[in-house]
């Protein structure tokens, strides 16, 4: 654990003006109305790796998770951890690369270079977000609340509803009613008080900003966001650690309110800061479906600003169209050098197939999100294929089975008859070969 | 026009308090011009020093985002709500 439990080595602070807040549930200066963020007395960090304390050596010596980088988290005195949070694979994605940059150069190169980090697999709710509700209701015990609450696209709400469960504490969640099933599901089966809200998610948010300073809750993205956020740095912690140590090339991330780009970039930066791995550029991609894209529209148009935009995409965990980070993720993009892409709907589907058939990883909207925008950076050039490049999925395809609802036939069934099998698989086999033949025409 | 003007708690300190606001005003920058007079304190917590909008503050109409109404230009109707909510909700420029 921390060796600084018991005292605070970080504050509250205004991102525009500067000002402290200490350490308290808030989110906004009220000098100028600006997002407060955590900072970190990175003096006393650095006296503990001179101690050895958080060297690279007795961090990897500690468990898989995410807790082993609690010295950069704002984590309360004498917080033990309750759930093994984080830590999630990365690897490389020589098949994927070879249909993303198939025809880029040496496509060796991007068989060796491309890598999924997998928060498909973050437990226990299978997304990133889970990184974030542990910090943030860390925080919320802290500071005495005994209710939780969120506005949630969904996977939010599936993990402030099991972490609260876990810690014993009251949920409410807020949501647009439009959800996937299974997200909603996958909430009230924690015993969360589930709201489902006739508007979009900037609307839910409006009303959770609104609920907040009525009700003496703990809303993670309101007004625990300053806490919240910071565990999202651990993707970026661990994408270093993962990689030997050193920064990868380029970073594609996807964005939904656009704090996790920003975080991810803070999250290296710590690292440099503290000379836990090499200093060197690092390009962030921003990735959006077209249907909700007010940050990659600014990006591309050269803006600083967003314009929002209502949200229509099939990507729902993305479907922000007022980002309250976006602000900062154009600031992180432009000044990396990166891009911002975005993709249709059908792109989407085309991407969640296409890395579940060449990686074995099923991820939701998000993911394919991701993963068509880093196709086309590939094809644009802006990635190239010798270069580092980790895409980041964010969320496990088990949680938007429905978007992929008539894409796949079910078969009838077959009799228990090996004959029948034999028959069947002639019929499959001609069917297939009917299909390459047709698919090669065109082609030609 | 008679509209209502919620104050949010964090900007109350500069209103003495005061919460909700009913008032005449046309537009949005009659609405500034209305609470200036009022809370004189208020004025640089809503705008920066070459007088925009600050960017971290929203502002709804009825529970729209003004800038979907046609933003300043926007006229106010009879009973009209309207809202400034912190930049939790994301950025207003």
């Amino acid at each position: 654990m921390s060796k600084y439990d018991g005292q605070a080595h970080y504050e509250l602070r205004c991102r525009e003006c500067g000002r402290s807040w200490g350490n308290q549930p808030r989110s906004i200066c009220d000098e100028c109305f600006s997002p407060l963020e955590i900072t970190y007395d990175y003096d006393a960090i650095r006296a503990s790796i001179a101690q050895g304390a958080f060297s690279r050596e007795q961090i990897s010596q500690r468990p898989p998770n995410m807790w082993r980088y609690s010295e950069l988290l704002p984590l309360p005195a004498g917080f033990e951890p309750r759930l093994p949070v984080g830590f999630t694979p990365l690897f490389q994605a020589p098949r994927l690369a070879a249909r993303l940059a198939g025809n880029k150069g040496d496509s060796n190169a991007a068989a060796q270079n491309l890598y999924i980090k997998n928060d498909a697999v973050c437990l226990p709710t299978l997304s990133f977000k889970d990184r974030v509700v542990a910090v943030a209701l860390a925080q919320a015990q802290a500071f005495g609340f005994d209710t939780v609450a969120c506005s949630s696209t969904g996977n939010l709400a599936n993990a402030v509803a099991a972490h609260a469960a876990r810690l014993g504490l009251k949920a409410w969640i807020f949501i647009p009613s439009d959800l996937e099933p299974a997200k909603i599901l996958g909430t009230q089966v924690f015993g969360a008080n589930v709201v489902r809200i006739a508007g979009n998610y900037d609307q839910v948010n409006r009303l959770c900003s609104q609920i907040a300073e009525e009700r003496r809750w703990g809303f993670v993205n309101v007004n625990l966001r300053p806490y919240y956020a910071e565990g999202s740095k651990t993707v970026g912690f661990e994408i270093a650690e993962q990689l030997g140590w050193r920064l990868p090339d380029n970073v594609v991330v996807p964005m939904a309110g656009g704090s996790l780009i920003t975080k991810i970039k803070k999250a290296f930066d710590e690292l440099i800061k503290l000379e836990l791995v090499e200093d060197k550029p690092v390009k962030f991609f921003g990735a959006q479906a077209t249907g909700c894209s007010p940050i990659s529209t600014a990006v591309k148009t050269g803006s600083a600003e967003i314009e929002p935009q209502k949200p229509a995409t099939i990507a729902r965990s993305l479907a922000i169209g007022n980002p309250a980070d976006g602000h900062y993720a154009i600031k992180t993009i432009k000044h990396s050098g990166g891009w911002s892409e975005d993709v249709s709907d059908p792109e989407v589907i085309d991407s969640i197939r296409l890395l579940a058939e060449t990686e074995g990883i099923f991820t939701e909207t998000a993911g394919g999100v991701t993963v068509g925008t880093a196709g086309k950076l590939y094809r644009q050039d802006r990635i190239l294929p010798e270069e580092t490049t980790v895409l980041c999925i964010t969320g496990n395809g088990l949680k938007t089975t429905d978007v992929l609802a008539g894409v796949y036939e079910i078969e009838r069934p077959i009799a228990p008859k090996l004959a029948e099998f034999e028959k069947y698989l002639t019929t499959t086999l001609d069917a297939v070969e009917v299909a390459n033949e047709a698919a090669n025409a065109v082609s030609a | 026009m008679a509209i209502t003007v919620q104050i949010p708690t964090a900007l109350r300190r500069h209103t003495a308090g005061v919460g909700s606001v009913a008032c005449a005003a046309g537009n949005l920058g009659e609405l500034f011009t209305v609470l200036d007079e009022k809370f004189p304190d208020l004025k640089p917590h809503l705008r920066d020093e070459g007088g925009q909008l600050r960017r971290f503050l929203n502002i709804y109409v009825n529970e729209e985002d003004i800038r979907f109404l046609g933003g300043p230009a926007y006229a106010f109707q009879d009973g009209d709500e309207i809202l400034l909510v912190p930049s939790i909700a994301g950025g207003s420029r």
